[in-house]
């Protein structure tokens, strides 16, 4: 005799022991540590923090350690725990003039005011898998300089000044300067949107533009940014600069009515230089494409400012041929908190659904057969 | 007796920007067109004659210059009588485009929903006015297509197994089923075979006759213009450079460059 | 036990307010979509966010809440969701529709009447009614503002053309108050028409679009169709096995391996409430047939119902 099924509270009790049993593996070995993964996984933890869109590197190593290293995971754990934070207030704009470098390079001019810093990359690195790192213990190439100091200040967990950060002009001020770099300026009717409160509405200006793709996913903007680069709207872009290092966060709170700096943050910036424009106003200028994001997320930046660049296609007169000047399409599916979800939600029971194709699908066969019979 | 102007076109003009110069695409076209006549804007290409149909057909905006056109129906506030494209709302445009103007592409496919029927692409403008009787509108269907000479039994077809001059008469029908008043064609019969295009042409005369339709058509055949039209427009690079009866401009042309293009019209 | 971490249903009260200002809009406006700023929660996009945020916005101490999912309480979804309150607000939870003050549902509506004391809150996975059709929010932001449902009919067509019925089995579209073009959930057809002239509250949510919308208590729910190709629901050849009932929708399942078919309500609540009333079903399996494979045969069905 049939009964119905019962018991999914309890299937869902045993999902979760199971689920903390794969987290924590075999408990022969040492648990991961939170501080081991925020200071030896660094760059997941600048990933998460970027997409979960909260500076936080210990939560993030946190969110690293719960979703097993489930990036994407990790960066939806960050998003909730964000919802539930109080908004304290607006940051001035960051100043990425003043920085302490940890890395800073220019593929436009060979020579910079400042100089070109390679600081650590992978970039000169051969991709040969290093066999060492199997070793336990610690492993130190004599030849290779130590690691930035900076670097302490995420141990620390605390920010802290050493003295005023080194002023390092952009190339793409000084570009500006001679006129040869557009600086395109917000129509500052109102204040710049927020995305975090309300929704992406199209056609969304730069400012909302710019925050989408800082939160969105490195993977989809990697591709959409190397497909302007195949020839899917081609906007000729040059590394103008690239630089990583420590910079001040400054709020003016109500209840001071003057600017203080509340700490440091690390961020990596990408400015690309793409192929002139001109119009009946404007004479020809080289045209500009922006990234940012936390860490060392240098990868993302350029993806983002290939798009940025991509999706101004409207604004700069140009005819739009490729999915990369879509805003729509690109940013609606930018989000993989979002995409994520809703790929995974067809996991969900849709049984009725089906049931109703079913039964729609039965009706059709059997008006056919129906048909058939009295045409014979 | 002449009764009241249904379009009006005065100085109209589009630029764009090529190279950082300014370009005029057309410039300083004016003309009146009244219920039931044909207009033939012939010309090379590059002469500004389909960004001229796109301004009257308010695709784009005018940079100088105004169309005006007679609307009839009345809704809500909106004007009636002679109504500055400009001025109207793009709610009444698109109103407008579907119920009381025509608008024939030179690609059928860019005229036509290509992933529904045949039957459906004559059909989506009554439902769109609300008519909701299947069977009425298959009726309507069927009757059009005899109309404009197609098999009904290719109803259920999808338009991409039609060839192009069947595409082409799917795409007069869909516009003419809600009786516009004005119908615009880019270049109607350009691209299909000389034999489909004749035959074609004879359809939309018929047409034209029996519905009493006004035109404007784009194109740079002058026999199409010869035998469709009763005026003609004359354009090289954005200006017109004669305009009047087409039988005259034909017969006797008096600007060179109409000349030119009389004479280049091989003769059999 | 509250979890003493979080808010009153874990979010906090500006953006519940945020919401409600948007719920007010929806109700104002019968079947338009109104664009929110749909927060991260503690569950997936695509897997409730945004019936659970208008719940979390209007729920108070005094309600009490039922969850379901498929129709049924205890599917996995509707168990996580109902912990998620019962944990944030220590609200009553029920699993009988009488009972409740708030039903939070995803694609069923309850097969109990519902009465003016109840709010229906809807889980929705795409708002756009149009979304297939017209892929660009753009472009049907405009269509809804101009009525230009065209498109629509044209595709109903379509299906009666080529297949000969409409084909729409769930998420059907229906006109709402005759001005907007709404979509209903993916709830089958079968629950459209409960949604015409309802005494409750419907409410449904979008997060991860980022929209919601409402259907006032009393509001006329068309579902399209054609004059002469009238709009129909889902009907069975069986009744259910448990409870005997003939007028519910029903959950088939597969019970051998030769492919034997019992049918049961999907409304948990609705088949308990009747067993409880002393119905009973037939327990009988069924083998369904290809109907082009073999001439017309009917499946066998044993109705048996003690009074």
């Amino acid at each position: 005799m049939y009964v119905a099924v019962k018991g999914g509270a309890a299937a869902i009790e045993s999902s979760w022991r199971l689920l903390e049993d794969q987290r924590r593996g075999d408990t022969a070995m040492a648990a991961l540590t939170v501080a081991q993964i925020q200071e030896q996984l660094s760059l997941a933890v600048d990933r998460v923090m970027s997409e979960g869109s909260l500076y936080d590197p210990e939560l993030a190593a946190l969110a690293i350690k719960q979703s097993s290293g489930d990036l994407v995971e990790a960066i939806f754990l960050l998003r909730a725990y964000r919802t539930t934070l109080p908004r304290l207030g607006y940051a001035l704009p960051l100043d990425t003039a003043r920085i302490a470098l940890l890395r800073r390079i220019s593929a436009t001019f060979k020579e910079v005011p400042g100089g070109q810093m390679l600081g650590p990359t992978y970039d000169y690195t051969q991709r040969l898998l290093d066999f060492t790192l199997l070793v336990e213990g610690e492993h130190r190439d004599a030849s290779a300089p130590s690691s930035n100091p900076s670097n302490k200040l995420s141990e620390a967990g605390i920010a802290v000044h050493r003295g005023p950060l080194p002023t390092v002009p952009r190339i793409n001020d000084l570009l500006a300067r001679e006129g040869l770099l557009e600086t395109p300026q917000p129509e500052m009717v109102a204040p710049p949107g927020d995305l975090t409160r309300d929704p992406l509405m199209f056609p969304a200006d730069r400012a909302l533009r710019l925050q989408a793709l800082a939160r969105g996913d490195e993977g989809w903007l990697l591709a959409m940014g190397y497909s302007t680069q195949r020839g899917y709207a081609n906007s000729h872009p040059f590394a103008g600069e690239i630089r990583r290092g420590f910079v001040s966060v400054a709020l003016v709170p109500d209840e001071l009515g003057f600017e203080i700096d509340i700490g440091d943050l690390e961020i990596t910036e990408c400015q690309m230089i793409n192929q002139f424009s001109g119009s009946r106003e404007v004479p020809p200028q080289f045209t500009q494409g922006y990234g940012l994001a936390f860490g060392g997320s240098e990868r993302k930046t350029m993806a983002m400012a290939l798009v940025d660049r991509s999706l101004r296609a409207d604004e700069l007169g140009e005819t739009r041929t490729a999915p990369a000047q879509d805003a729509e399409f690109v940013l609606s599916h930018a989000d993989n908190v979002e995409a994520s979800g809703f790929v995974q939600h067809l996991k969900l029971p849709h049984y009725v659904d089906f049931q109703a194709e079913l039964e729609l699908v039965r009706k059709l066969r059997t008006s056919h057969a129906m048909a058939k019979k009295e045409n014979t | 007796m002449k009764s009241q102007v249904l379009l009006s076109a005065r100085q109209v003009g589009k630029s764009f920007v090529h190279q950082g110069q300014p370009r005029w695409a057309c410039r300083g076209v004016s003309f009146d067109l009244y219920p039931g006549e044909v207009l033939a804007v012939v010309g090379e290409s590059g002469s500004g004659k389909s960004t001229l149909l796109r301004l009257l057909a308010a695709r784009h905006a005018c940079d100088e210059g105004s169309v005006h056109y007679d609307v009839q129906t009345e809704s809500g506030n909106e004007p009636t009588g002679m109504v500055n494209l400009a001025g109207m709302s793009e709610a009444r445009l698109r109103w407008l485009a579907r119920t009381d103007w025509g608008f024939v592409e030179q690609h059928a496919r860019d005229g036509l929903r290509m992933n529904v029927s045949g039957g459906a692409n004559i059909g989506e403008r009554l439902m769109a006015l609300g008519a909701r009787h299947y069977e009425n509108l298959r009726g309507e269907a069927i009757a059009w297509m005899q109309r404009v000479e197609l098999d009904t039994g290719r109803i259920d077809d999808l338009p991409a197994t039609y060839s192009g001059g069947m595409q082409q008469r799917l795409q007069i029908a869909r516009n003419l089923v809600t009786h516009p008043r004005l119908v615009f064609m880019d270049e109607p019969t350009t691209g299909l075979d000389v034999s489909v295009q004749a035959r074609l042409l004879d359809l939309l005369r018929e047409l034209v006759d029996e519905l009493q339709l006004a035109a404007v058509v784009v194109t740079h055949d002058l026999a199409v213009a010869r035998l469709l039209a009763q005026r003609m427009l004359v354009m090289k690079d954005g200006c017109v450079v004669e305009q009047g009866l087409t039988d005259r401009l034909l017969d006797d042309p008096q600007h060179p460059y109409t000349q030119l293009l009389v004479s280049s019209v091989l003769t059999p | 036990m509250i979890d003493s971490n979080y808010n009153f249903a874990f979010l906090d009260e500006r953006t519940k307010k945020r919401i409600r200002r948007a719920l007010l809009k929806a109700v104002a406006v019968p079947g338009y979509q109104v664009p929110f700023g749909s927060r991260e929660m503690p569950f997936a996009y695509g897997w409730g966010t945004g019936g659970v945020q208008i719940t979390a916005s209007i729920i108070g101490r005094a309600d009490v809440l039922k969850v379901i999912d498929q129709g049924a309480d205890d599917t996995t979804n509707a168990v996580n969701i109902r912990r998620f309150f019962a944990l944030t607000t220590g609200v009553k939870t029920t699993e009988k529709t009488a009972e409740a003050t708030l039903i939070q549902t995803r694609h069923r509506i309850p097969e109990l009447p519902l009465t003016a004391s109840q709010i229906l809150i809807y889980q929705v996975p795409l708002p756009e009614p149009l979304t297939k059709l017209e892929p660009s929010r753009q472009e049907t932001i405009k269509m809804h503002a101009l009525s230009e449902y065209g498109l629509m009919h044209v595709r109903l067509y379509e299906d009666i053309a080529q297949l000969g019925a409409i084909t729409r089995a769930y998420d059907y579209p229906v006109m709402v108050n005759e001005r907007y073009l709404m979509s209903p959930s993916p709830i089958p057809k079968f629950d459209n028409p409960k949604m015409h002239m309802n005494p409750a509250l419907q409410l449904f949510g979008a997060g991860r679009e980022k929209r919601l919308y409402a259907i006032p208590p009393y509001t006329p729910v068309r579902s399209l169709d054609f004059e002469d190709h009238p709009f129909e629901i889902q009907r069975w050849d069986h009744a259910c096995a448990l409870c005997g009932s003939v007028d519910s929708y029903l959950d088939e399942m597969i019970v051998d391996d030769e492919g034997s078919r019992l049918f049961v309500c999907s409304d948990s609540d609705y088949c308990e409430e009747r067993r409880d009333a002393g119905h009973v079903g037939g327990q009988q399996a069924v083998h369904l047939h290809d109907a082009l494979a073999t001439p017309v045969i009917n499946s066998t069905t044993t109705l048996q119902e003690a009074a």
